[in-house]
């Protein structure tokens, strides 16, 4: 494991982009525990000023110290993201593990279900949900709610990987010599499932995270929560663009950029590294 | 021919009606769950606008919402009238804007949402497949690996905040195109040159939005899929015959590579479906974005219920009919 | 005057990644001569080198595939060509396909898959000789088939519609399509049942007959060369062991490792086991010193284990490389 990590550091470029990237977001969710504002408190400091270096992004015009309100929204973000990996996770590896081991009718049906909830436009019905949980909804209850819905791509992919590790070779000599179902699937097959459940997961916080702003800023979930989400949906309610104050709408766009960037290609050049076949790409090269 | 309806045909519309049955059964599920009870909701609302209303008026009117909603009588009766309301085309009628019915002013939204949609997936689609195989055919090409790694950097970004990012800097800070809306206020829509002009200066930033995003994804797959077909046997081939490099990349790898290109796209549409409304909402574009945000602003609970379900069956639709395309393109579904 | 002669030839993998590099020496070595209207065979075990061998001579030389050294030149009647130095463009334009075509393993997959097999044969066609007359190009192509025992009906059809061994019957007419001067075949009958392996040598065999070119036949199915090759080269870990007429291979082979192919080749009646080598084939990216073939031979001398032994002919036509052979013939 962390030699993957040294040649990856060593060798490639874009993991290294992304590591900075990633260490800068590590930092500030560090940070938030050690922020002088709380992040519940309006009003607290000088209101809409200007990045300086005092207030590192800034203030709004709900008279706080964006870079610390981020922090906590940052933070939030990720952990709202962690519980529906979690989740989903769990979803994923239920369902795929018992398509592809049961195969029959029993796996048609759920493939069935699964494309149904991948090909579902998910938007329309999270709005519907958020729409009718508005006043109890939280981040942590969002994290669920996404996580039943984040499993079914991720899902197919297990799938399809369980059903070419039956036919291996391996699989069946642990048959034959008499090995049991399960003990089959966790000693042999589990090694080559959790590298992608592991890449899967990294595209699951992308993902969930992405609606996560998304269904904020439309103004679908707890705004007193700080989250990326809600940053953007408090600056564009006081009108941030029109009234002058540009870094509130900045710096929260700004923190999800490194993020996202930062997830995504740390992502694609761990998929890189693992897949054998792009290896032979690059080494064509 | 029979062969291919049976193996093909009937597989591919068994997975629509699955789709939209989960889907609707899901949209009809979850409201029913919620802690919310629409109707109660609905009067405290009325009352809340300060309309005096005596109780015996109240009591209709919750019998008359109740019925309104599909409330009446168990879950399993709810069920079936739901369907059978769903199959008439009724959808109920906007709160908001009683008693306007929902399939109504979804029609009218429709066409907006529709125009972002199909340009943005045609562009991204096309461009996105193209330079991904040029990419991979020709890796060492500068400007290709500088497209790739803006499409690259783009993709992982959510579609709001690359909105807001073009919205900033092209509406803001140098004012090319339009803050919002599809055209200008108190213009008619009409289809004169004139309207389509300014409508498409309108439709400018949100379809770029979309295709940048979209860009990436497709760049990305098209290349890993072009490199490994440029290892399949039928390519060497090709090479070791001979035929010319333009040709191998038309005839050879793309014709190959755009098939489970195909059926991404119909997977796609969902995700660019959403992606769409969310431009809607930003770029103030009157189509279905627009229609659901305002219904959550005034609490139009049907409004809501009514675009949920039209999407899942329209994006069902689409994918349905992308299935009936694709034996167009591939002969091994054609001739079994 | 010989179609095709290579000297010295040294083809090596490059690969290098995440810090860790490494080189395979595939072809290490090797100097032989192709002749005009013969089948020439190679034989050898799998990761022997054949298939880079073949790549080399046919041009497709794509990193990380390199020429370290050697030369490579064919003698095509009026012209001549150095394929270790030759451009890909003037390659496609005046040698692919009309002096060097290919007959591929796996013939299976040749073909593309959206695309009718009378397409296939217009785009190869048009490539080097512009189809002006499509009706004359049509009926050409009808003919060329038919002669090589094709019904006509499988020009309309898609390559998932044929059986394999149709395929690699197609994939043989169309490899003859200009007559050229040499024809590779790279295990052409692998994953075919005997009967239709049988079909497709006798088909070979005529085609050779009635052109007279030289086709250059990789296996490492003995029995096939046994059927239809005129002299037989044994490769081993890159270099070639031995070289002489198919009769004397069979006959006589001098080299172990030849001794040992032959060996181990049932016979009608025979019903005693077959002992096989120790060991298994070398790494070819840390290949054992001196003969590379020292670690499995049963003759193995000190000198083996030092010295690379040369290449040299011990009789009419007749080459080999080893140690023991050249000390007994001195």
């Amino acid at each position: 494991m962390f030699r993957v990590l040294r040649d990856l550091l060593r060798y490639d470029g874009r993991f290294r982009f992304a590591f900075i990237l990633l260490a800068a977001v590590v930092v500030m969710v560090l940070l938030s525990f050690v922020s002088p504002d709380d992040p519940n408190k309006t009003f607290v400091v000088a209101m809409d000023a200007p990045p300086s270096l005092e207030h590192l992004f800034g203030t709004s015009s709900r008279g706080q110290d964006i870079f610390w309100w981020l922090t906590f929204a940052v933070r939030n973000s990720l952990i709202m993201g962690v519980i529906t990996a979690a989740i989903s996770r769990v979803i994923a590896i239920i369902v795929g593990l018992t398509a592809g081991y049961q195969g029959g009718w029993l796996d048609r049906v759920l493939m069935s279900v699964n494309d149904s909830f991948v090909i579902m436009p998910l938007l329309p019905i999270l709005i519907l949900l958020g729409f009718l949980l508005r006043d109890m909804m939280n981040l942590f209850l969002l994290g669920v709610v996404l996580g039943f819905f984040g499993w079914p791509y991720d899902a197919r992919l297990i799938r399809s990987q369980v059903l070419s590790l039956k036919e291996r070779s391996f699989t069946r000599t642990a048959v034959y010599s008499g090995t049991n179902g399960f003990w089959i699937t966790i000693n042999e097959h589990l090694p080559f499932v959790l590298p992608i459940v592991f890449a899967t997961t990294i595209n699951n916080l992308l993902w969930s995270i992405g609606m996560e702003v998304t269904l904020s800023v439309m103004g679908l979930s707890d705004l007193t929560t700080p989250s990326i989400g809600t940053a953007l949906f408090w600056a564009n309610q006081h009108g941030a663009l029109v009234a002058g104050v540009w870094w509130w709408i900045a710096a929260p766009a700004l923190v999800a950029i490194i993020l996202f960037l930062g997830l995504y290609l740390f992502f694609a050049s761990i998929n890189e590294y693992i897949d054998p076949r792009t290896r032979l790409r690059l080494i064509g090269g | 021919m029979r062969k291919f309806i049976l193996r093909y045909l009937i597989p591919r519309f068994l997975q629509f009606l699955t789709i939209t049955f989960v889907g609707i059964t899901v949209t009809f599920i979850i409201p029913r769950l919620s802690p919310t009870d629409p109707v109660e909701a609905q009067i405290s609302m009325m009352m809340a606008r300060s309309e005096t209303l005596d109780p015996q008026s109240i009591a209709s009117m919750r019998a008359a919402l109740t019925d309104m909603y599909g409330l009446s009588g168990s879950p399993v009766q709810q069920y079936f009238a739901f369907w059978g309301r769903l199959l008439r085309g009724d959808l109920g009628p906007s709160l908001a804007n009683f008693p306007t019915p929902v399939s109504e002013m979804i029609g009218q939204a429709m066409p907006y949402t529709l125009s972002l949609l199909v340009t943005a997936v045609i562009i991204s689609w096309i461009f996105g497949n193209l330079f991904g195989a040029l990419s991979s055919y020709y890796p060492k090409n500068k400007a290709l690996n500088v497209i790739e790694v803006l499409g690259q950097a783009v993709r992982p970004i959510p579609y709001y905040i690359v909105a807001l990012v073009l919205l900033v800097v092209f509406a803001f800070f140098i004012p090319i195109f339009p803050f919002s809306g599809a055209y200008p206020i108190g213009t008619r829509p009409s289809w004169s040159i004139g309207f389509i002009w300014t409508y498409i200066k309108h439709s400018v930033l949100p379809v770029a939005t979309l295709v940048l995003v979209g860009f990436g994804g497709w760049f990305i797959g098209m290349k890993s899929l072009t490199s490994n077909i440029i290892s399949e046997d039928y390519v060497v081939y090709a090479e070791a015959a001979g035929l010319k490099g333009i040709k191998i990349l038309n005839h050879y790898i793309m014709r190959n590579a755009l098939l489970p290109q195909l059926t991404g796209l119909a997977m796609s549409l969902g995700a660019v479906f959403s992606g769409a409304l969310i431009m809607e909402v930003v770029f103030g574009f009157p189509g279905l974005g627009m229609l659901t945000m305002a219904a959550v602003l005034r609490n139009d609970y049907s409004m809501i219920m009514g675009i949920a379900i039209y999407s899942i069956i329209g994006v069902a639709v689409a994918v349905f009919l992308m299935d009936l395309i694709y034996p167009l393109f591939d002969p091994r579904v054609r001739y079994q | 005057m010989t179609l095709l002669g290579v000297q010295n030839l040294c083809a090596y993998y490059r690969t290098e990644i995440y810090g860790i590099s490494r080189t395979v020496r595939a072809v290490d070595g090797v100097s032989f001569d192709l002749l005009p209207d013969e089948i020439y065979g190679v034989a050898g075990e799998s990761s022997c080198g054949k298939t880079t061998l073949i790549k080399v001579i046919s041009g497709n030389i794509k990193p990380p595939l390199k020429v370290n050294s050697g030369s490579i030149n064919y003698h095509f009647g009026t012209y001549d060509v150095d394929m270790v130095h030759i451009s890909q463009e003037e390659l496609r334009r005046t040698v692919r396909w009309k002096e060097i075509s290919y007959v591929m393993q796996g013939s299976m997959s040749v073909l593309n898959p959206v695309r009718k097999i009378i397409r296939t044969f217009e785009d190869i066609v048009d490539t080097h000789e512009r189809i002006t007359d499509k009706k004359k190009f049509l009926e050409k192509t009808r003919e060329h088939i038919n002669r090589l025992g094709l019904p006509t009906e499988i020009l309309d059809s898609y390559p998932h519609q044929l059986s394999g061994g149709m395929r690699q019957r197609v994939a043989i007419a169309l490899a003859t399509v200009f007559q050229p001067s040499l024809i590779i075949a790279d295990e052409p009958t692998t994953a075919l049942d005997v009967v239709v392996q049988r079909g497709v040598l006798q088909m070979i065999k005529d085609i050779q007959a009635l052109s007279n070119n030289t086709v250059l036949l990789v296996t490492h199915d003995m029995a096939v060369h046994a059927n239809v090759a005129d002299r037989v080269m044994i490769m081993y870990a890159g270099r070639i062991a031995e070289e002489a007429p198919t009769e004397s291979i069979f006959n006589a082979p001098l080299h172990p490792y030849t001794q040992h192919l032959i060996r181990s080749l049932p016979t009608l009646g025979e019903r005693s086991t077959k002992a096989s080598l120790r060991g298994a084939p070398p790494n070819l990216a840390n290949p054992p010193s001196g003969c590379r073939f020292h670690v499995r031979c049963p003759y193995v001398m000190d000198v083996c284990r030092t010295e690379v032994p040369d290449l040299v002919p011990v009789r009419e036509n007749h080459r080999v490389a080893c140690h023991l052979v050249k000390e007994a013939s001195l």
